[in-house]
């Protein structure tokens, strides 16, 4: 017995999530037959995604793993990056703390493409948080935090392989190979190859739909565990390079690179990681223990857009240290800890050289006040002086109250500061004729200030039996008030982006409610409605955000036939998300046709996937997305003249493509 | 800031002190206890807690076992089964008082051996 709970601890050490002191919980929520899991117990307002509820959509990479979860909105991927973006709270993922096994991994000159570049096929689980998250891994987290931990080499298969070819022309194919070496030793290799080999453009406007890409993805790790002496080591190798086209459809690069010939973008990145993580869990207490985390990232964006050149090449490194125990007993917990990082930019917005370094490092301290029963309380703090920010104190705060059966309130509190990476963030403006201009000169992030937020969140969620059938219903209200930001401001003509430092107030509100319910046995609904306000005092007037409407509406229905002792089984999978109308940046002043309203049509999306399991080996499974082929309009302004003023590809508010069908498989050697 | 990395740093060092002292700090227990609900699992840990010295107590609605750390220089097992009867929980050792069995809520009523 001694020796599984030892086992179980060093499990949680491994997978220790943003909320370290949480996970004994997780654990158990992992190893649960329902693939997406609301803890009546956690503090905070985490929903665990296992790798099951992965599977229920085409799910090719990380950015397109959250299309069956009403917490995280995802936009649809303009023409020109093919890259979805996700919202929480209302707000983009640069607000978000996105990490991969708590080591931050989607930030800085990754913000823009780095969610696609984990396949999903690699992920074990995901965290959603909600609201301030944990000081443990930062200070810069505002709405939200994800957490996305890989399939770990001592529970990995030997083999596995997945295809996967779409009628967009997308083709994947992911192959992974494990060895267990000795008692302690295993090591898994997983490469990821993916292209788009056909021009599509199914709106006639001249253009791809999507860009034609090619990806190559690799990932070695190495797994060292002694449960007896509580010792667990990973270590990851990491490549990437991926490339993307994308413009006109005559547009040939070595021919018309950087020439009105033909409007066309080329994104070429390379990327190489090194990550190290040591754990000790002290034997004898199973509730002390000690880790430390080290990652080195080199990052390298090569792009054009048009005649928009934009080079991007980050170094960074990152280090963790961090001890968990408790005081008295396991009802007081406590983490604490120091963080270092470093991220050498050498930026190019054409001839323009914004490079710069940036360094940073701080102490946390996490108290956990759990009364084993029905409260628990994380009161977390965190020092740090960054070279540009200067000395900061970030504090956060997390409560949990089980009133009755079933039944669980939560509050959270929290501040988080962040300095924009406003190119990066904000690069498919490349792609119009918009002209970037700062009107700050005195801060010192391109003369801009640090955006600096807080969040307030309360939420409740009961969970119900009704007719035998299990249910739960809830509300979450976030608030996120901006002492700084910086506006992006689109709302002064179509041939000008302005970045400024927010002047009055700048909010974002955000209203989820959620009701879920076993219709049938295997048979499964969620719903969610969402509202969203948000609004900004702008240089001239207040106006909501553009591209985000203030109703959303999701439904998911679920269907699996019964799983017999052959394995064989079918599972059905249908979502629908309603989007309400969306403010449009301001194209008042271009000729009729290349104008756009102020506001945009409501429409809705529905997609749709079959399963068929064959065996605990091999699996097939076929999809739609899209079926209802609602596509935008008019998807990129000035397409008849793209070296003209009025173009402009970055006003996506709904599908371009139109519907999509695909079709993959999955086999295993256990 | 200082006073936060002294009391860090003095907490650190407190706990590696700790850490190379005797087992007896840290002995582990397993024992029986009849339950039957989550709702007992919150209500059997917290029994255990209220005794000086105990530093973790998880009890499985699953298996009936209640896996104890406790520093033997400031409690020991017998004090624990008592506090846990006392809650109303049966132990191996010691049972519980009908009176306390009968101050349960419903659905921790469990079945007594």
């Amino acid at each position: 017995m001694q020796k599984q709970i030892s086992i179980l601890l060093l499990l949680f050490f491994c997978s220790y999530t943003s909320f370290s002191q949480d996970t004994l919980k997780e654990i158990k929520v992992q190893n649960s037959s329902k693939s997406l899991q609301k803890s009546l117990k956690l503090t905070a307002n985490t929903t665990l995604l296992s790798s099951k509820e992965l599977l229920k959509a085409a799910c090719c990479n990380l950015a397109e793993s959250f299309e069956t979860n009403p917490s995280i909105d995802v936009n649809f991927s303009d023409a020109l990056t093919g890259t979805k973006q996700i919202k929480m709270l209302g707000l983009t993922s640069p607000y978000l703390m996105i990490t991969e096994e708590n080591i931050p991994s989607v930030r800085g000159a990754s913000q823009a493409y780095g969610l696609s570049f984990t396949p999903g096929t690699w992920v074990e689980s995901i965290q959603i948080t909600k609201g301030a998250g944990s000081v443990v891994n930062g200070y810069e987290s505002v709405s939200g935090q994800i957490n996305t931990e890989l399939i770990k080499p001592d529970k990995d298969i030997p083999f596995f392989v997945n295809a996967y070819g779409s009628s967009d022309s997308r083709f994947e194919l992911n192959t992974h190979f494990n060895k267990k070496i000795s008692d302690e030793w295993s090591s898994s290799l997983f490469v990821h190859g993916s292209t788009r080999i056909a021009k599509n453009d199914m709106n006639n406007d001249g253009f791809l739909d999507n860009p034609l890409g090619k990806q190559i993805n690799i990932l070695n790790r190495w797994q060292y565990k002694n449960a007896q002496k509580g010792w667990v080591s990973f270590v990851n190798f990491r490549y990437l390079n991926d490339k993307k086209q994308s413009g006109q459809l005559e547009f040939v690069p070595n021919r018309d690179r950087l020439t009105t010939n033909f409007w066309g973008s080329e994104i070429n990145t390379e990327r190489a990681d090194v990550s190290t993580k040591l754990g000790y869990v002290f034997p004898d207490m199973p509730f002390q223990s000690i880790g430390f985390q080290n990652a080195f990232n080199s990052h390298d964006q090569e792009s054009y857009f048009g005649l928009n050149r934009y080079n991007i090449k980050q170094k960074s490194y990152y280090s963790n240290l961090i001890f968990n125990s408790i005081i008295d007993n396991t009802m007081n917990k406590f983490s604490t800890g120091i963080n270092f990082s470093y991220d050498k930019y050498e930026e190019f917005v054409n001839l323009f050289d914004h490079s710069r370094t940036d360094n940073s490092i701080g102490a946390f301290f996490e108290y956990t006040y759990d009364n084993t029963n029905n409260f628990s309380i994380i009161i977390g703090g965190r020092f740090d002086n960054h070279n540009r920010i200067g000395t900061f104190f970030t504090p956060r705060l997390h409560v949990r109250y089980n009133p009755w059966e079933k039944g669980v309130f939560r509050l959270s509190a929290g501040r988080g500061i962040r300095s924009a990476n406003i190119f990066a963030e904000n690069q498919q403006l490349f792609g119009s004729s918009r002209n970037f201009e700062i009107l700050n000169t005195n801060g010192k992030i391109y003369g801009l200030n640090p955006e600096i937020a807080w969040n307030y969140g309360l939420s409740f969620s009961q969970k119900f039996l009704l007719f035998n059938k299990n249910g739960d219903f809830g509300f979450d209200f976030y608030k996120t008030d901006f002492q700084n930001q910086v506006v992006v401001d689109l709302y002064q003509g179509p041939q000008q982006v302005i970045f400024y430092n927010l002047n009055g107030k700048s909010f974002a509100n955000s209203l989820q409610i959620e009701f879920n319910y076993e219709l049938a046995k295997h048979f499964n609904l969620r719903t969610a409605y969402k509202y969203y306000d948000i609004q900004t005092d702008y240089q001239y007037f207040t106006q909501e955000r553009p591209l985000q409407a203030k109703h959303r509406f999701f439904g998911n229905l679920e269907y699996q036939t019964h799983l017999f002792d052959d394995g064989k089984q079918w599972k059905f999978d249908f979502t629908i998300n309603w989007i309400g109308i969306q403010r449009l940046p301001n194209t008042i002043s271009n000729s009729g046709i290349d104008s756009m309203p102020d506001y945009s049509p409501s429409f809705s999306v529905m997609n749709m996937q079959i399963s068929r399991i064959f065996s605990s080996i091999f699996e097939i499974y076929l999809g739609g997305e899209n079926i209802g082929n609602y596509k935008q309009e008019k998807a990129i302004l000035g397409s008849n003249d793209p070296f003209s003023t009025a173009f402009d590809t970055s006003i996506i508010y709904a599908p371009i493509f139109g519907q999509m069908y695909y079709a993959g498989l999955r086999f295993k050697i256990k | 800031m200082k006073k936060l990395i002294l009391t860090t740093v003095f907490i650190l060092g407190g706990f590696s002190i700790q850490a190379q002292e005797k087992l007896n700090k840290n002995a582990k227990y397993e024992i029986e206890v009849n339950g039957n609900c989550d709702m007992c699992q919150g209500r059997i840990q917290k029994a255990a807690f209220s005794v000086q010295g105990v530093k973790s107590a998880n009890w499985s609605p699953d298996t009936h076992k209640l896996n104890l750390i406790l520093n033997e220089e400031k409690a020991n097992l017998l004090e624990v089964k008592k506090a846990v009867a006392k809650a109303g929980y049966d132990t191996d050792e010691v049972k519980a008082t009908n009176e306390n069995y009968d101050k349960l809520p419903g659905c921790c009523q469990y079945e007594r051996k």
